[in-house]
């Protein structure tokens, strides 16, 4: 993983975990790999991972059962996708809005764009 | 688990390295000890290893003075110098000679971490081998002896570009709440992800010592097109890619730590960050 970006390391472990969760490849309901483990996969700071794993818990992605470990709660997917959502139209849409409006780009020529995506 | 108090020291009388150094490390980090060429973080960790005697003030290492030197201490105790101690034996060789040292050797690590190295079954001796895999030899020792304190200077140097990775995952694979590891490095990039405290020494003193998100909770990394109105800005570099700014973090941002520009402004403007970071 290369943490190239602004965006705090542990942060960025935790956008990993989400991207993970989302396209299937950790399974609601099932066990976390172990701090340790995520760690030395990417080759970070076991606190850091742990970090991460507390912020996903405090957002209630993962859950942590006593002794046993982290597991991915069963609602993750949607927390995620709601979560992703509100980011979205909070940092990602005014971004694009300025863009539109500094090249001149109407709504409508949007609209059809993504029609004729749509329709691909 | 170290703590210095008041520590002078000088290989002359007349220039001293450090003047009244205060600092006190805790168990289940890895501190990065940054600085200058010159400045002497190799002093500073032998000072803590007890291979050098501060001229007034104390080293402690588990509350005992570091100087003293006692077997229990050194137990508990390894320093891996840029320098190293690579004698005529093979790698089993020298397990066997120098493990009994440490009553929590383990073999069965040392092999994970010599595995991690590409070095299974070398049977080469370590005096002839170059000097990145003496490197990797003595790291793998030093991590398999599960000291509590471990003391690196430059580890990551001489090690090829595939090895700085697999040093970065048999760090994360050792590091545990019980142990505390000093990794003195120029090569920030190699070791940022690992490193979660910062010391920074500077002309003779300790500028800061803090925790990751305690630097990123007081001060600001961010890139910025223009500095224009911003207020509380310590140091700006113009790149490429824009303007690296590290101002005081007055809203408290979420931000990544970049320990090179932290450097750059710290060395530009030290009253400023000593009294940012003023509990030392």
């Amino acid at each position: 993983m290369d943490f190239g970006t602004d965006k705090a390391i542990y942060l960025q472990i935790t956008d990993y975990i989400c991207e993970q969760i989302l396209n299937g490849r950790w399974k609601a309901g099932e066990r976390v790999v172990s701090v340790r483990e995520l760690a030395t996969a990417l080759e970070v700071n076991p606190n850091t991972v742990m970090r991460s794993y507390n912020e996903l818990a405090d957002r209630n992605i993962i859950v942590n059962k006593r002794g046993i470990g982290f597991f991915v709660s069963s609602d993750a997917p949607e927390l995620i996708r709601t979560e992703q959502r509100a980011a979205f139209i909070h940092d990602e849409l005014p971004r694009l809005f300025k863009k539109m409006r500094l090249l001149n780009i109407s709504l409508e020529e949007i609209t059809n764009h993504y029609q004729s995506t749509e329709n691909q | 688990m170290i703590q210095l108090k008041d520590v002078t020291f000088g290989y002359t009388k007349i220039a001293p390295v450090f003047k009244d150094l205060n600092l006190e490390l805790a168990g289940g980090h890895i501190y990065g000890l940054l600085g200058k060429n010159g400045v002497g973080k190799t002093t500073l960790m032998k000072i803590i290893a007890g291979l050098r005697f501060a001229n007034s003030g104390t080293a402690e290492i588990f509350g005992e003075p570091s100087y003293k030197r006692s077997p229990a201490m050194l137990q508990d105790l390894y320093f891996v110098g840029e320098e190293m101690y690579a004698p005529a034996l093979t790698i089993r060789q020298y397990v066997d000679t120098f493990a009994p040292f440490y009553p929590n050797f383990s073999r069965e690590q040392m092999d994970a971490y010599l595995e991690q190295f590409e070095l299974t079954g070398c049977t080469q001796r370590i005096s002839a081998m170059s000097h990145g895999q003496k490197k990797k030899v003595i790291i793998s020792f030093a991590l398999a002896t599960n000291v509590k304190v471990l003391l690196m200077d430059e580890p990551t140097n001489g090690l090829d570009i595939p090895s700085k990775s697999m040093f970065r995952k048999v760090m994360a694979m050792a590091a545990d709440q019980e142990r505390l590891f000093i990794l003195s490095t120029h090569q920030v990039r190699d070791l940022h992800s690992l490193i979660d405290s910062i010391i920074l020494l500077d002309g003779g003193e300790i500028l800061l010592a803090e925790p990751n998100e305690v630097i990123t909770d007081k001060l600001l990394f961010k890139v910025v097109d223009s500095t224009e109105g911003m207020t509380n800005l310590l140091y700006a570099e113009d790149t490429l890619r824009g303007i690296y700014t590290v101002s005081e973090n007055v809203n408290h941002e979420e931000c990544k730590l970049d320990i090179e520009l932290l450097f750059n402004a710290a060395i530009s403007n030290k009253k400023k960050i000593k009294e940012l970071f003023s509990n030392y």
